[in-house]
């Protein structure tokens, strides 16, 4: 983008103090990209997987249930919980409530350990039913 | 800027001229992805199994092929609204960027349609192979 070097830029990302609003915006967008990329190829997989036939299958199951597996879809799974409930506070946002400052920070801290507890309880339900 | 409705003022406007149908289409495909995605998860969890044989017959069922084939839609076409604006907001030089919207095209259009034929595939031929 032209600019001109002389003239300065309004300072935005440096001088504010860090909160915890600013490290669920970044989150959401870290969590949006890794489930629009790893998140949708490794559905996508799944399905043409299931539609290939019984051996393209076992070949997508022995990946998904190597340890290595796990921690991708564990950690998929946190990501779509805290893209989730970081979006659902952005459509609070949208309707123009939620900024008050103290608000604000109370729900950016609170978003995380719904996300957690969600992904937390998803697991122990799977593994629950087949221990 | 006339003295208009707030549509009426944003309408038409912007660097793509589309005014905030993006930002809206954001959102409507936000909620087809919270309303499907969290089916699709509450499904998987009280299926009996998740072998070959479980899921093809599972997703066979016109009753989850068409929501299935929805919600591929509505998250290719979510991501393919949200990588945009990562895209935008880091890819300076003018031909990267128009390479960059290109790949996003082809890779979400790609994708969504590699779902939605294997959904349909599953649906009308069964577990045949």
């Amino acid at each position: 983008m032209a600019r001109s070097k002389s003239r300065p830029l309004s300072p935005h990302l440096t001088i504010w103090k860090w909160g915890p609003h600013m490290a669920i915006s970044i989150l959401h967008r870290v969590t949006g990209n890794g489930l629009a990329t790893a998140g949708a190829l490794g559905l996508v997989w799944w399905l043409m997987a299931a539609a290939s036939g019984p051996d393209a299958y076992a070949t997508f199951v022995a990946c998904a249930t190597h340890p290595l597996g796990y921690l991708v879809m564990i950690g998929l799974s946190w990501f779509f919980f805290q893209h989730m409930t970081s979006g659902l506070r952005h459509f609070v946002l949208d309707m123009g409530a939620g900024y008050e400052l103290a608000t604000n920070k109370r729900w950016s801290l609170i978003v995380p350990v719904i996300s957690t507890a969600l992904t937390i309880a998803f697991w122990l339900f799977i593994f629950g039913k087949t221990v | 800027m006339g003295n208009g409705t707030g549509i009426g003022r944003v309408r038409g406007l912007g660097s793509a001229k589309h005014g905030a149908h993006h930002w809206l289409a954001q959102r409507y495909t936000a909620v087809g992805n919270l309303l499907l995605v969290l089916w699709l998860l509450f499904s998987l969890v009280s299926l009996p199994g998740l072998d070959h044989e479980s899921v093809v017959t599972w997703v066979a069922q016109p009753l989850v092929a068409v929501p299935l084939m929805l919600m591929i839609v509505s998250i290719f076409w979510h991501l393919r609204l949200g990588m945009q604006v990562m895209l935008e907001d880091y890819v300076h030089d003018k031909g990267l960027a128009f390479l960059s919207i290109l790949l996003l095209n082809f890779y979400a259009i790609g994708g969504a349609a590699a779902g939605i034929f294997a959904i349909a595939k599953i649906a009308f031929m069964g577990a045949a192979d």
